[in-house]
């Protein structure tokens, strides 16, 4: 089951064209700079938007085309607004069962009380909206949201409006209804951070019109995507824990490709993470380093060199399945005669665990 | 006894007026206001523009047009006279409708406004919680705009209590049907009855003041509660 969108939206001057596929497990992200259609687009999705001659399948319901429409309170969808838009006439307990009143099939206390859960509000159930904070209010509307038991997530840059401190409070929260929930999510947002923590696949939006789909750390690391190309240029990996080190804290974490040793708090083995591993933090040699204070040596080939400036290049690597990306100099990749092909060894300084 | 029965009367069906076309004008009133609030039309202020015609029209103007037409002859009268109605110039039935036309923007506009006030955003999250546009309407768009609907109802009350040009031109100053308070302290004036005059006009004073103050004490405990 999947996602079949097809959308041409015209506001002014402004168009939105899609026609793509979305994957109907795990979380998508919407991903681009403002302006570039992702907010018109999920919109458009949840009915709020009324594209003409749009066409819109969810698994085998038709939301949109042939002359249906569907209105947005007949789609089974949670939204979360970048504003947490509590009704501020109700109390939060009011707010969450409004959706659950009116979700006619499999909603129920159940549902509720996880969502309650999930999101941490039981404290917080008797108050009016004006009494929270900003995260708090929307913790409130995501489990809203959840509660009326939703066969698709939309969330539209839920944290935007959020402080530093509010966002670094909520991620995890939000991390724990992805996990248990199995159900699609579609997640707006402009911060790479925000995606190379949460998302599993990625539509990359440009202009009105989509630049990429796909797995989100390969479209971080695809050399014909902007992505690999910024400052901050990054790997993301996904790791299982083989083994943990309580003398030196250190993880041991293996990936398609090889293995990684990450300074960490203890964790269990045989749990997923996910690395984050910057291009800038990989250096190259051509031989296996001995006598080195670093410890992720890993053997790889390369895959493709691109210039990005007089100075600069960015060399995209590959360890069996996994792709990795390497900021370098060019004058270094001059004196080691680096060719497209070579089989080269990556220094890995830091990986940061997001997970 | 310092009023007398006709005077207890008068304020009796000034009373009744006032809540009978109060009443009216909530029913018109709030879907006319909602569709104010959220419609694209373009001509719409054509129709702002008739609403506000009444803050500075003379009373007797606007009493005189509806006396024409409510009259036997007029469209409004002729209708009901060809539907086997009773006239309705100088019955309550017309002084309810000329109330009607005359106090609707004290009506209206605050509901638009608070309507307005409202937004968009409630109204599709609620969309997205499996509500429908009527319940989004009773559940969300209402209450929300509950401050609005008190100022509505107190202005529009107390603006009909004070009413004087319309109902004297469509009332005919019947007492014991049309007579209404403010009527009836001009015809003590004229008559030189001061004192009768006082007690009425007092007593119209006193009630007006109470329900202001309701109104505004109302909105404020809104702004305190919801910083």
């Amino acid at each position: 089951m999947t996602i079949t969108v097809r959308f041409n939206i015209q506001r002014g001057e402004f168009a939105l064209n899609i026609d793509t596929v979305i994957p109907e497990n795990g979380v998508t992200a919407i991903f681009g700079p403002s302006g570039s259609g992702k907010t018109t687009l999920l919109r458009a999705i949840a009915g709020l938007e009324h594209a003409d001659n749009g066409y819109l399948k969810v698994g085998d319901a038709l939301w949109q085309g042939n002359g249906i429409f569907l209105p947005t309170h007949q789609r089974k969808i949670g939204y979360v607004f970048q504003e947490p838009s509590l009704f501020s006439h109700l109390t939060v307990q009011s707010n969450i069962n409004y959706g659950l009143e009116r979700a006619k099939d499999g909603s129920s206390a159940a549902v509720l009380q996880q969502a309650i859960d999930l999101l941490g509000i039981e404290h917080l159930l008797q108050r009016m909206p004006w009494q929270l904070s900003g995260g708090e209010q929307q913790r409130v509307a995501i489990a809203r949201a959840l509660a009326a038991n939703p066969s698709m997530l939309l969330l539209d840059e839920p944290l935007a409006a959020l402080g530093d401190d509010q966002k670094a409070d909520i991620l995890p929260y939000l991390e724990s209804v992805y996990q248990q929930l199995d159900i699609p999510v579609l997640y707006v947002s402009h911060s790479r951070n925000e995606v190379a923590r949460l998302a599993d696949h990625m539509l990359l939006l440009d202009n009105g019109g989509i630049k990429a789909a796909g797995k989100m750390s390969e479209i971080f690391t695809a050399m014909d995507l902007p992505m690999a190309h910024q400052s901050r240029a990054e790997s993301i990996i996904e790791a299982s824990v083989s083994h943990y080190d309580e003398e030196f804290g250190l993880a041991s974490l293996t990936f398609l490709g090889g293995q990684f040793s990450v300074a960490a708090e203890p964790l269990v083995v045989g749990s997923e993470v996910r690395l984050q591993v910057l291009a800038r933090d990989v250096s190259i040699t051509l031989e296996q380093q001995k006598n080195t204070s670093i410890l992720n040596i890993i053997p790889v080939t390369i895959d493709q060199i691109v210039r990005e400036s007089k100075s600069q290049m960015t060399v995209r690597l590959i360890a069996d399945e996994t792709a990795l990306l390497s900021r370098i100099t060019c004058k270094s990749a001059y004196n080691l005669n680096l060719k497209e092909g070579d089989k080269v060894y990556a220094q890995v300084k830091t990986a940061a665990l997001l997970t | 006894m310092i009023l007398s029965e006709q005077d207890l009367t008068a304020l009796f069906v000034t009373l009744k007026l006032a809540s009978v076309s109060t009443l009216v004008l909530l029913v018109i009133g709030t879907p006319l206001a909602w569709w104010l609030s959220r419609s694209q039309w373009r001509f719409k202020y054509i129709i702002e523009a008739i609403i506000a015609l009444p803050l500075i029209l003379p009373p007797t103007v606007l009493g005189f047009y509806l006396l024409i037409s409510l009259g036997p002859n007029g469209p409004i009268g002729g209708l009901v006279d060809m539907l086997g109605g009773a006239p309705l110039a100088f019955t309550f039935t017309g002084l309810v409708i000329g109330s009607v036309f005359y106090s609707m923007p004290f009506v209206v506009q605050p509901l638009q406004n608070a309507f307005t006030a409202v937004g968009q955003r409630p109204l599709e999250v609620a969309a997205t919680l499996r509500a429908s546009p009527l319940d989004r309407f009773f559940t969300i768009a209402v209450p929300m705009a509950k401050p609005g609907f008190i100022t509505a109802s107190v202005l529009g009350f107390a603006h009909t209590l004070g009413e004087f040009g319309v109902v004297l031109m469509i009332g005919g100053n019947i007492p014991g049907s049309t007579q209404v308070a403010s009527i009836a302290i001009y015809d003590h004036v004229e008559a030189l009855e001061y004192g009768q005059a006082h007690w009425l006009a007092g007593s119209l004073l006193l009630f007006s003041f109470l329900l202001l103050i309701v109104v505004y004490g109302t909105n404020r405990r809104y702004t305190v509660a919801q910083p």
